[in-house]
């Protein structure tokens, strides 16, 4: 059972903005019934430029609806130059949240709206770099430069997050090796370092603003983890680079609970914020 | 709150009341171990051979030889560890024989056993299944040979709920000199077995699924048929399944066989007629929706429906405001992108793959129930068509 949260279920149960705009200034379709979602997104735009009007039309599961209506509330009002920077973190923005296996469904209404503003500019989307490229994963028909600007957007290191957030590699599964690869080789590029990690602007922070850095990322990426199985934890202190934390629930009893500290909460800060962040419990 | 209406019961069932009331005392009163000395223990034993013996009635089975020291009915932990069981005892005590035959449409439960086993050097033959998921026999005697250690083919599927001829492909599969395993775990209580009128070597089922408790299933190993445990230690059952007694659940599984086989044909007639006016009804109703699943040889309680240009997740949310309960062959329910192996394996298109539903009944649901899946889920059906993108364009 997937929990959605209450503005999800709001928008999937009365969507917002359902159907076609008639004589659209621009429609971009995305998806397709073998991949399991598809979306078309129409839009008319006002005399200053902005968007008047947005429509859409999905197949998919309620957090394809719910983006996809999210999507339409989004663009309302903004300018085709605005509405070419939003990415899927603004659908999920309005959305408050989205399970991690479904934010696929936030960029394909992230892909959908980038279709109809090339649309409506007579670009075909192969003109457009960011959809150039190199089909990755046969499947779903995933490129490379997908892959990437996905990886940026989102960031996110591993393939099985590409997974989530775009599907390739959720087949056959014959192209994670590669999907790693790429990732890898993105990360690794000079000029992605600093995208990479906040960890140079990390040391820059004052203790308050690291301590609630960690916070968050102990509330996003690590909570959700230790509480599939009964655990939690909270953060004590933060001295210097070490991070002292109290397990609690089953992991304060967990015979592998220096496991868990090491390789979920010291990896996953090292990961988001700083390599040079040591854990402890106490 | 609405009433619930359960229509998912190959996923699991609700417990019978006289099934709970029998197991009760075994958890808090008579909880002794069946393998102490003492009487207060010691005498529980003798209740666990009677649910034994009801299992074994059920499906036709030994209960016991005159000897007292065989019987073809172990007790393990649920439907997956009988067919694990089955298929490592098969391949053990065969050591030079290599392969395994199945098919493409069984549990997860079989097809990620026999992938590890492929790694381990095994060769693995899945035999395909045409639209309707009836088994290519042809292709599956061509693959049974004298290298093959156990074919394997589930009695019923849970998703679309086909019977598959298990008797005769035993047949075929000792004709080479192989085991058979059968996955009964959908057909048990469902349709009659007789494991005294077929040669079937090996036969798991699951408690949960015949409204006893989850966490107790069956392995049948037919008299005379060499099994290697999966689980060592004690000697419990024989020294073929190690681990103190599940007593509180064998005693129900023992209750629910034994009100299984009373019922049973009542329970069919039952069980068909509301699945057939559900589908006749919605057939009616609503365009462009097919039935899957071979027509002339299925459970009687299994309806998989596909609904044209909708995805079934949503129509599975939809219904669950009205609290009606079932599952979806579609992606999306499961975080998995890919439609289910079985749909897919039958090669349904993915304009149905995708909006597929399984309504599956027990003795539980009534013609009322049916009325209100009638009456709520047709406005569903338009209301997310009317969203759909391709649905407008037909």
């Amino acid at each position: 059972m997937w929990n959605y949260n209450k503005d999800v279920m709001d928008h999937f149960l009365n969507p917002r903005n359902v159907g076609e705009v008639e004589n659209a200034d621009g429609v971009g379709e995305v998806g397709n019934m073998s991949c399991g979602d598809a979306l078309k997104f129409t839009f008319k735009l006002d005399e200053n430029g902005r968007i008047a009007e947005a429509k859409f039309k999905t197949f998919g599961c309620a957090s394809a609806i719910a983006s996809s209506s999210a999507l339409t509330e989004l663009v309302k009002g903004m300018t085709l130059e605005e509405a070419a920077k939003v990415t899927n973190q603004d659908i999920v923005k309005i959305l408050g949240e989205l399970p991690e296996e479904k934010m696929h469904c936030s960029v394909m209404g992230m892909e959908a709206l980038q279709a109809a503003i090339a649309d409506y500019r007579g670009e075909s989307l192969a003109d457009n770099e960011e959809h150039d490229g190199q089909i990755i994963c046969k499947c779903f028909g995933v490129t490379d430069s997908t892959i990437k600007n996905v990886a940026k957007t989102n960031n996110l290191h591993k393939a099985s997050e590409i997974t989530n957030y775009c599907k390739a590699g959720g087949a056959c599964g014959a192209c994670i090796d590669k999907i790693q690869e790429i990732l890898d080789d993105m990360w690794q590029a000079p000029e992605n370092q600093e995208l990479a990690r906040d960890a140079g602007s990390f040391d820059k922070l004052s203790i308050v603003q690291k301590i609630m850095k960690i916070q968050e990322i102990i509330d996003r990426e690590i909570k959700p983890l230790l509480e599939k199985d009964g655990g939690s934890l909270e953060l004590v202190d933060l001295r210097g680079n070490l991070v002292l934390v109290r397990l609690q629930g089953r992991c304060a009893s967990c015979p592998a609970s220096n496991v868990t500290l090491k390789n979920t909460v010291e990896e996953k800060l090292k990961e988001f914020l700083s390599p040079e962040l040591k854990v402890e419990n106490c | 709150m609405d009433k619930v209406i359960y229509l998912d019961n190959n996923a699991t069932t609700k417990v019978d009341e006289r099934v709970a009331a029998k197991m009760m005392p075994y958890l808090t009163e008579r909880y002794g171990n069946p393998s102490s000395i003492h009487s207060f223990g010691g005498s529980v034993m003798p209740d666990i051979e009677d649910a034994r013996r009801a299992v074994a009635n059920l499906i036709g089975a030994n209960f016991r030889n005159k000897d007292n020291c065989a019987t073809e009915i172990l007790f393990t932990s649920c439907g997956t560890e009988s067919d694990n069981a089955a298929i490592m005892s098969a391949i053990a005590t065969q050591e030079g024989r290599k392969k395994i035959v199945t098919s493409k449409v069984e549990h997860p439960a079989i097809l990620s056993k026999c992938k590890e086993l492929a790694r381990l050097g095994y060769t693995v033959s899945y035999i395909g299944v045409d639209n309707r998921g009836r088994l290519d026999m042809e292709e599956l005697k061509r693959e049974i040979d004298n290298d093959t250690a156990i074919v394997s083919i589930m009695w019923a599927n849970n998703e679309i709920g086909n019977i598959y001829p298990v008797e005769e492909i035993a047949e075929l599969a000792h004709a080479k000199g192989a085991l058979f395993h059968t996955d009964a775990v959908q057909a048990v209580g469902k349709v009659p077995i007789d494991m005294s009128k077929n040669s079937i070597d090996f036969l798991s089922l699951s408690g949960h699924k015949l409204h006893a408790p989850k966490g107790i299933g069956v392995l049948y190993i037919r008299r005379g048929v060499r099994f290697r445990p999966l689980i060592v230690g004690g000697h419990q059952e024989l020294g073929r399944r190690a681990g103190t007694e599940n007593t509180a659940s064998i005693i129900a599984l023992g209750e629910a066989c034994k009100i299984a086989a009373a019922q049973v044909a009542e329970e069919v007639k039952l069980l068909s007629s509301m699945r057939d006016k559900l589908e006749a009804e919605l057939l009616k109703r609503i365009p462009k929706i097919r039935i899957n699943g071979d027509l002339d040889s299925r459970l009687p309680n299994t309806s998989s429906i596909s609904f044209e240009y909708i995805e079934g997740e949503s129509i599975l949310m939809l219904l669950d405001i009205f609290r009606i309960c079932a599952s979806s062959g579609s992606a999306c329910t499961t975080g998995s992108l890919e439609p289910s192996h079985v749909l897919r394996a039958m090669g349904l298109p993915y304009t149905a793959a995708h909006g597929t539903i399984r309504f599956s009944f027990s003795r539980y649901n009534t013609m009322e129930e049916v009325d209100t899946v009638l009456e709520k889920l047709p406005p569903i059906i338009s209301r997310l068509r009317e969203i759909s993108p391709y649905w407008s364009e037909k």
